[in-house]
């Protein structure tokens, strides 16, 4: 639990958090446009920053009254920067050990953790040889050594390409599951957020808007979320075996989809579907001739006002998860769709968020 | 006394000289530091002001900053008298002390214009990095400071003793020319030429020369070298 108010100035910005109450376990994303002081307040919650002042309470340990600040090595936190912040003067292995010279024994070994984040053949390497996304590991398994009671993530992946992106959001999962250490992650990507997050604090003009959880946050029809793919529903669900057409159902009976194998083993875990609401259709029986493989049925909770000659119909599934349909006015009025309706969504597009 | 292609010249102020520019070193590496950090991290634009101070040695005549030294120093000045609360006896002016005082002054920007300009380039998300991995201020700047400033440090212990050991008006105005405690080399040349004694000159002058060009192709050499593996 992390709570408090906190202020900070740097230069002309002005942070003004709010009171807050944060929930620290999982992933706790820091969502909003940049300029919106995402990473001031990280810096703030961090104590990197002497200028700020406020309260900071993290599981009931003082760690900001007034101008007193508990110094930022006392705070047992780790920080994986945007450009990873490596010491250029070290090699991979001496990055790693200035961690864990410097921590509380226990916990993984620097070799197990370097063959965990896939950097094991790198060690003895100059860090300025590294490429993006590997330097970003070596920053992501330093901060793990320390043994930190909290993790802070600053943009972590917004640096790299995609390919390393696709790499680097499911290790990030795994290892917050794995290591049970709450992270705090900044991010202005939704995709990112809709991946990792399970709560969102919503920032802009250097004020907290409001602290929701990912499905809360998505239940809003103007959700900061939506960007110029418009509005999304993620649904949850277990994997299943490939069939023999070589795909896997997803979900519980009545709201089974079916989808390509994933490239990475999910372990029976639960998986996380990312749906545009442009690409799901509404029909009013259950077309059999038709191409499209996923037919669901849900029915219609409400009805979007038009916007830009379109209308999000929001609907629920059989097991009361939310799916946005995005239409045109004209197919709302022939289809008579009201809300209670029961309708069938047909969804073009699924894919697995890796 | 000694003897160079059949010229003898005394060692002692080559030696005065020496201990003079070490102390000096030493001294500007100790306060010079704390400052050039200071300064480097400054927001205020006061920090114009403090930067044209520290320049000051650079554009003033050694005689004008000798001089006012010597008004601050002589036995009934507030320097002496300070310094008197703690136990100094003696006097500072035509003294070691006075000259080590003269010559922390003179090479200032020497030490920390080099120091400054490391620190500034010192990327301070390192530091932070450093600061989440649990290392205090002092584990932090030997552990990450120092090794990425070394250039600048090494530039600056250089610059800060050759300099010294070039100085002329400040140790004149300052030390005066007592043998044996304040009569430095550049000062012992001056009397050589006054004395007519060239051959004593030359060789004095001769060693001033290859010792200068020695330490400016060290600084260049430390410039080059740490270059690439730092920047």
């Amino acid at each position: 639990m992390l709570k408090g108010d906190l202020s900070l100035r740097q230069g002309d910005f002005q942070l003004e958090s709010g009171t807050f109450e944060l929930e620290t376990t999982g992933i706790t994303v820091l969502f909003g446009r940049s300029g919106s002081g995402k990473s001031t307040l990280l810096r703030a919650i961090t104590g990197l920053d002497k200028h700020t002042h406020g309260t900071l309470y993290f599981n009931g340990e003082r760690w900001q009254d007034g101008k007193w600040r508990l110094p930022t090595p006392r705070r047992d936190i780790g920080f994986v920067f945007q450009d990873a912040a490596l010491f250029p003067h070290l090699s991979v292995r001496g990055n790693l050990e200035y961690a864990v010279r410097r921590a509380p024994s226990g916990g993984a070994s620097l070799n197990e953790l370097a063959e965990r984040v896939g950097i094991a053949h790198k060690l003895d390497q100059s860090v300025t040889t590294l490429s993006g996304g590997e330097k970003q590991r070596v920053a992501i398994a330093r901060a793990l050594l320390s043994r930190p009671r909290l993790l802070c993530m600053d943009e972590p992946l917004s640096a790299l390409d995609w390919r390393a992106k696709g790499e680097l959001l499911p290790l990030i999962e795994e290892l917050a599951r794995e290591t049970g250490v709450p992270i705090l992650y900044i991010t202005h990507a939704p995709i990112e957020v809709e991946r990792l997050a399970a709560r969102v604090v919503f920032m802009a003009a250097g004020r907290i808007e409001r602290i929701e959880t990912l499905r809360e946050a998505l239940e809003r029809p103007d959700s900061p979320l939506f960007d110029e793919e418009g509005p999304v529903s993620v649904l949850e669900g277990r994997l299943g075996v490939p069939n023999e057409h070589g795909l896997c159902a997803f979900g519980e009976e009545g709201e089974r989809l079916w989808l390509a194998p994933p490239t990475h083993s999910t372990d029976g875990r639960p998986q996380r579907l990312r749906i545009l609401a442009r690409d799901v259709s509404l029909a009013l029986d259950d077309p059999s001739r038709i191409s499209i493989l996923n037919h669901l049925p849900v029915s219609i909770e409400r009805i979007e006002p038009v916007k830009e000659g379109r209308v999000t119909v929001a609907t629920r599934t059989a097991g009361g998860q939310l799916l946005l349909a995005e239409i045109t006015p004209w197919s709302l009025a022939r289809l008579d769709l009201v809300p209670g309706r029961l309708v069938y969504a047909l969804i073009k597009s699924v894919a697995l968020m890796e | 006394m000694i003897e160079l292609f059949g010229i003898s010249v005394s060692t002692q102020p080559i030696w005065l000289t020496f201990k003079v520019a070490v102390t000096t070193t030493v001294i500007l590496l100790l306060v010079g530091t704390p400052l050039a950090w200071w300064l480097a991290h400054m927001r205020s634009s006061f920090k114009i002001v403090l930067e044209a101070l520290v320049a000051l040695p650079l554009v003033l005549p050694p005689t004008v900053l000798g001089f006012y030294l010597l008004i601050a120093m002589n036995p009934n000045g507030a320097l002496t008298q300070f310094l008197r609360l703690f136990g100094f006896e003696g006097q500072l002016t035509f003294s070691f002390t006075g000259l080590v005082i003269g010559s922390v002054f003179y090479s200032l920007p020497f030490a920390v214009q080099p120091l400054m300009h490391a620190f500034e380039a010192l990327p301070m998300r390192l530091l932070d990095a450093a600061a989440t991995l649990r290392a205090g201020v002092l584990d932090r700047f030997f552990t990450v400071v120092v090794p990425l400033a070394r250039r600048g440090i090494l530039v600056a212990m250089t610059l800060t003793f050759a300099h010294t050991v070039g100085e002329f008006g400040v140790v004149l105005m300052v030390g005066g020319n007592v043998p044996e405690v304040t009569r430095m080399v550049s000062i012992a040349i001056f009397d050589h030429v006054e004395s007519l004694e060239y051959a004593e000159a030359h060789l004095l002058s001769g060693m001033m020369l290859l010792f200068s060009v020695a330490v400016l192709m060290l600084v260049y050499g430390i410039n080059r070298r740490f270059a690439v593996k730092v920047g």
